[in-house]
């Protein structure tokens, strides 16, 4: 990941003037957002009884969507990057669908699997009379879904650049292939698994289209800050406009701590 | 007019005749102007409606593109409140159909609307089950009983806000699991037998056809929802969108609506 770079300071000017309108792009709406912002109402907006809920709610299910996503996410992408079973290419492909799957078809299918007339939710439900739609849990399989592949494709790249001989050398010197996976490659790639879990953690914070159609909106249980500012869109704009404000005041500052705690030069250069 | 052609096109043509004097009479009173001068109508109509609309609406924008060849009419169906919120950010669209007064009057107070709006056809709400009933619903209160898996619509769009109407005057308690976004997610549910039952209208029942049953129930009485229908300043296609709200409120637009479950207005 630390290949030398040119010294700082000295921008190409063909790269400056698209990187200046890239800045603008992604910049502008986010600024559009703090002009139309009704800062008189600001304070009985977020007093509001249901605001800190759903950030509540957000915060915990994209935090639990990470974790899992890197229980399951990690193994997948070393089999992606280092193993060498037929059909790799394939089977990259297929994890990454939900990259490219509209979130509310995502929903849909996850309903056909995991929803009490779902394949495999039929059985949970016939047995124990539990149901996953309409419940935390089902915003965390949502926002799970949806957001994993990012974290797999980041540690993927991480492994593909890192050196495999570190590794090589821990097998000559007796180490079996879990003990260098543990001992020599996580560390490798320990910044290239950080940036990912924060690319799918900023995904599954944002997670609108699976969240709402698998696991519905409900405050208290189901209703995440985008839906909450989706359903204030519907009557009150301004505090829509409320609502993503404080949604991307925490996930910035959430961001920026994480960087400076951990992250360190691996992921921001 | 010739006179020598077969009864059944010159009853077609009495029929279309009646059809467009009611629709002039019908939009006179909106203050629509003089449309009886048969204008091109041609190019692009784009209709933003209400979800409930859905089928019904498709239907006669077919008809409405097989009567003016050239005629292409496109439709952005979604909540209301949805549509009206595009619509005051400025959205470029040629028509608005409501499922409520409220969020018609949110566009009308917004200045954007050239015909004041018609109410062309009302809906009530019917309970929804999946085929076979698994949940055994039978009434009102089964929606407020916190053991069975509830839709309802949220409270800021129509069908949700007609939906606490009715709880309130049958002095019940609801008792969701999921608050959806509009009518049509709520039957969605239904549909995939996620829950044991919903609050939409009438209209969506009849149109989901027999993966569902309805369940009448004597409340909805209490919340019956008005569809009013406008043309918008800024049109882009004033001729088309004249045709297209005057289709909807003529008597074959009338048929066309009650055949899908909707209530004169």
């Amino acid at each position: 990941m630390s290949r030398r770079r040119p010294r700082d300071g000295g921008v190409p000017a063909p790269l400056l003037v698209p990187a200046a309108l890239a800045v603008a792009f992604l910049v502008l709406p986010l600024l559009g957002l703090v002009v139309r912002a009704p800062w008189s109402e600001l304070g009985p907006q977020l007093t509001r009884p249901g605001v800190g809920q759903a950030l509540r709610l957000s915060l915990v299910s994209a935090t639990l969507a990470t974790l899992v996503s890197l229980l399951l996410g990690v193994p997948l992408a070393w089999v992606l990057a280092r193993s060498r079973i037929r059909g790799r290419s394939v089977l990259r492909a297929l994890v990454t669908v939900p990259l490219v799957l509209p979130p509310v078809v995502g929903g849909v299918a996850l309903f056909l699997v995991l929803g009490r007339q779902g394949i495999v939710g039929r059985w949970l439900f016939e047995a124990t009379g539990l149901a996953l739609p309409f419940t935390t849990a089902a915003v965390v399989v949502a926002e799970t879904f949806v957001a994993m592949p990012f974290l797999v494709i980041s540690v993927e790249g991480a492994l593909r650049a890192a050196d495999a001989r570190f590794e090589d050398a821990a097998a000559t010197l007796g180490a079996d292939r879990w003990t260098t996976f543990r001992r020599v490659t996580l560390p490798l790639v320990a910044p290239g698994i950080a940036a990912g879990a924060v690319l799918c953690w900023a995904r599954a914070l944002g997670e609108f289209g699976a969240t709402i159609t698998f696991a519905g909106n409900f405050p208290g249980t189901t209703q995440t800050m985008p839906l909450a500012v989706y359903l204030a869109l519907q009557r009150d704009p301004d505090a829509a406009i409320v609502l993503s404000l404080v949604l991307l005041a925490v996930s910035l500052a959430t961001l920026l701590l994480l960087r400076g705690r951990w992250l360190g030069r691996g992921v921001t250069g | 007019m010739s006179e020598h052609r077969s009864e059944r096109q010159q009853h077609g043509r009495a029929v279309r005749g009646v059809i467009a004097g009611l629709a002039v009479l019908a939009l006179a009173g909106c203050g629509a102007p003089d449309s009886s001068s048969d204008g091109e109508v041609t190019g692009t109509v784009t209709v933003f409606a209400a979800a409930s609309l859905t089928e019904v609406f498709t239907s006669l924008g077919a008809q409405l593109e097989a009567d003016h060849p050239g005629l292409d009419v496109q439709f952005n169906f979604a909540g209301s409140s949805a549509l009206a919120t595009q619509l005051t950010q400025g959205a470029p669209a040629d028509v608005f159909a409501s499922a409520d007064t409220d969020q018609m009057d949110v566009v009308t107070n917004n200045g954007i609307v050239s015909t004041a709006p018609a109410l062309f056809a009302t809906n009530t709400l019917e309970i929804v089950v999946p085929a076979g009933n698994p949940g055994s619903i039978t009434g009102l209160d089964d929606l407020a009983d916190p053991a069975k898996t509830i839709a309802l619509c949220a409270p800021e769009v129509p069908c949700g806000a007609a939906a606490e109407e009715v709880f309130d005057a049958a002095g019940l308690t609801a008792a969701p699991d999921t608050l959806e976004e509009d009518v049509k997610a709520a039957l969605t549910k239904v549909t995939l037998g996620e829950v044991d039952a919903a609050l939409v209208y009438a209209t969506d029942v009849r149109a989901a056809g027999d993966a569902v049953e309805g369940i009448e129930f004597p409340e909805a009485a209490d919340a019956v929802n008005g569809y009013p229908i406008c043309t918008l300043t800024d049109a882009p296609n004033p001729a088309g969108a004249r045709a297209f709200a005057e289709l909807v409120t003529s008597s074959a637009g009338r048929e066309a609506l009650a055949a899908a479950g909707f209530g004169a207005p």
